[in-house]
């Protein structure tokens, strides 16, 4: 079965400082991955390589065996890969409704349509309110989203990434910056918008990566230096070594 | 919370045009033009109403990219000025082949106009925001201004274009002659321009030029191409400022270099910032209030570009949202029911800043005057410039009146701090 993500031998330089170097990942279909890596390993950047944010030195990003690396992200974005940003990334003077609209609208064929009053199109609306329901927003939908709760932001941002519908689904911290109770259910929300799709996430909260991931990539230095199961990598002496040390006891 | 949030959510769940008060204010918008020139007939106001409804049009579209798009224009008369010489172009044709348009259908050719040089400068110029975008346009703006004054055959140089209105073919026996079939003429235009314009703020189009606006990076993520959105924002400006375009072209009969030309985009941008970006109302009130007062001011004064600079970097200073921001402001209090709290303190605040306005008023008109002209005559007072009674008062008006005003607006400001939060605890958004 093809992955439904591949990367393959991939290098990126800025200037001659090398981020990441021989990049090897391999994610399959419907699986859960986490990437795990002390701060400035190139986790962002392993995300912006795959999701078209910039474009590798080198080597080669597939999507469901299709060539990627070198689309832009609009592009990447139509064959059904989506992500979501570690800084919250929403638009900020429009209502927690009209954000996810606008994430349905490409999805549902509408695209650069000036011929149709968008309040007007069943399945947009319906799409969108179902996916406000799912991220818990719908009491909140006619308010600004820079005016939401730094909590309620981080949703709206899954809730953005995840309404076009793609079947590959890409989370830089998620739960970065929330309180227990947040993550908790922050973590639940996702395992549950995330079922039946391929999730990819970066993560800092250990308890988060070992509760969700099916499997996890340990990225040192931008190499990843292992790939396994939970318990795998848990067990990995590298591992212990380049990273979990302490945390790992 | 609940009754504010059913209360718009009904409204977001049917189309927001199946509200009764939505169609009644573009009703009353309608009915305010139709009856205008029955109560005010005069060929002054008359000509103010005409000029005035170019201007919004000009503004409106002026819009799309500022307040919808985020793309902020240095250039934007260029669309405006090529509108009206294709509509003067255009009717000149008319007449010259006998062909059997009338001039009701003459901004539209403006409208084309603008929209096919917005297509082909566009797809270069909307491939970056921000300060490329501004500077690019800054340097087309130019390009073009110049470029009238040396493309005689087309610009016809210094002189311009002059046309003839009333020889084009009568609609209706009417022939355009007089300034009144003229100004329901650019009612009409405004009206059907207003509302394809705000048409296409409710489309998906409209709606993701929003989401570029806020946040260009994230769009790519949701499948759009931001340059592709500009494009076509870019594109729809240019076809509405072409209408506006052509409609001055028909209330002068010319078109000439002063139409492209930076001071024209520095109008229209004072225009829709003054009357804010954020609503969709906002331009309109900014292109009545600036015509008016360029109308007005000179007449009254030869400073009359210091009083708008004065009033733009006020509205940019204290009001980023313009007029619009300023009243919309008060939609919670009003819906909290606390509005009545804060309005005590506009009028306490009211005399304060009025004199020192004055004072400012009088200080600019002395400096104005000082080498020579009329006395300022201000409330039926005869001031002479230079007459130290007149400083003096100047001075009093302008210390006095600020240090006794800002008390005021403090009040404003408390008085507004107590309603907002008891507002917020209502539930309503303040």
């Amino acid at each position: 079965m093809t992955a439904a993500i591949e990367v393959r031998a991939v290098e990126k330089r800025f200037g001659n400082v090398g981020i990441i170097r021989d990049l090897n990942l391999s994610v399959a279909k419907g699986e859960r991955h986490a990437i795990i890596g002390p701060n400035g390993a190139g986790k962002s950047t392993t995300f912006n390589l795959i999701s078209g944010h910039i474009k590798p030195t080198s080597g080669e990003v597939r999507l469901n065996g299709d060539l990627i690396s070198g689309l832009r992200p609009f592009e990447i974005n139509r064959r059904g890969l989506s992500r979501s940003f570690q800084v919250t990334n929403v638009f900020a003077r429009m209502t927690v409704w009209e954000n996810v609209r606008c994430a349905v609208l490409w999805a549902t064929g509408h695209r650069y349509a000036f011929w149709k009053n968008v309040d007007s199109l069943p399945e947009v609306r319906q799409r969108t309110a179902q996916i406000l329901d799912d991220i818990h927003l719908t009491h909140r939908r006619d308010v600004p989203a820079g005016l939401l709760t730094y909590a309620e932001q981080r949703e709206l941002e899954i809730g953005i990434t995840i309404a076009g519908g793609a079947t590959v689904v890409m989370l830089d911290e998620p739960t970065a910056g929330m309180s227990h109770a947040e993550t908790d259910r922050a973590v639940s929300l996702i395992r549950r918008l995330t079922e039946g799709k391929t999730l990819v996430i970066v993560e800092h909260d250990m308890s988060v990566v070992f509760g969700l991931a099916d499997r996890i990539s340990v990225l040192v230095y931008g190499h990843i230096i292992a790939s396994g199961t939970p318990e795998e990598i848990r067990r990995d002496p590298k591992v212990k070594e380049a990273y979990l040390g302490e945390e790992a006891h | 919370m609940t009754t504010a949030a059913t209360s718009t959510s009904k409204m977001a769940a049917e189309p927001a045009g199946g509200s009764l008060r939505f169609y009644g204010v573009w009703l009353l918008g309608i009915v305010i033009l139709i009856v205008l020139p029955m109560i005010f007939s005069s060929g002054g106001s008359l000509t103010s109403f005409s000029l005035i409804g170019i201007a919004i049009v000009f503004a409106l579209s002026y819009n799309i990219l500022l307040g919808q798009t985020g793309l902020l224009s240095f250039g934007h008369a260029v669309h405006y000025g090529l509108g009206g010489f294709a509509a003067c172009h255009m009717m000149n044709a008319v007449v010259s082949h006998g062909w059997p348009i009338p001039l009701p259908f003459i901004p539209l050719f403006g409208g084309i106009g603008g929209l096919a040089f917005a297509m082909i400068i566009g797809w270069v110029m909307t491939k970056r925001a921000g300060t490329v975008f501004a500077m690019i346009s800054l340097g087309i703006g130019e390009l073009v201004a110049s470029s009238s004054l040396i493309l005689r055959s087309v610009f016809g140089g210094e002189s311009g274009i002059t046309t003839d209105r009333t020889a084009l073919p009568k609609l209706l026996g009417w022939s355009f002659g007089p300034q009144l079939q003229v100004y329901y003429l650019i009612a009409f235009w405004l009206v059907l321009s207003a509302v394809a314009m705000y048409a296409l703020t409710r489309t998906p189009l409209g709606r993701i030029c929003n989401a570029v606006r806020d946040n260009p990076e994230r769009v790519q993520f949701i499948g759009y191409d931001p340059h592709v959105v500009r494009y076509f924002a870019f594109c729809f400006a240019g076809f509405f400022a072409g209408i506006a375009g052509g409609l001055a072209a028909i209330n002068f009969e010319i078109a000439n270099s002063a139409y492209l030309g930076a001071i024209q985009s520095g109008l229209v941008l004072f225009s829709t910032f003054i009357g804010g970006t954020a609503f969709f109302f906002g331009p309109i009130l900014g292109a009545i209030l600036v015509t008016y007062l360029q109308l007005g001011l000179t007449n009254l004064t030869t400073a009359w570009q210091l009083y708008f600079g004065i009033i733009f970097i006020g509205i940019v200073m204290y009001s980023p949202g313009g007029i619009a921001g300023l009243l919309m402001m008060h939609r919670p209090l009003i819906r909290a029911g606390t509005l009545w709290t804060v309005i005590p303190s506009y009028f306490v605040a009211v005399v304060p800043t009025v004199a020192l306005a004055c004072g400012v008023i009088l200080t600019i008109e002395t400096v104005a005057r000082f080498s020579g002209g009329d006395p300022i005559n201000m409330f039926g007072i005869a001031f002479r410039a230079t007459s130290p009674v007149t400083w003096l008062t100047a001075a009093i008006l302008v210390v006095g009146g600020f240090f006794v005003a800002r008390l005021t607006w403090r009040r404003i400001a408390e008085a507004w701090d107590r309603a907002a939060t008891v507002a917020r605890d209502r539930g309503y958004l303040a």
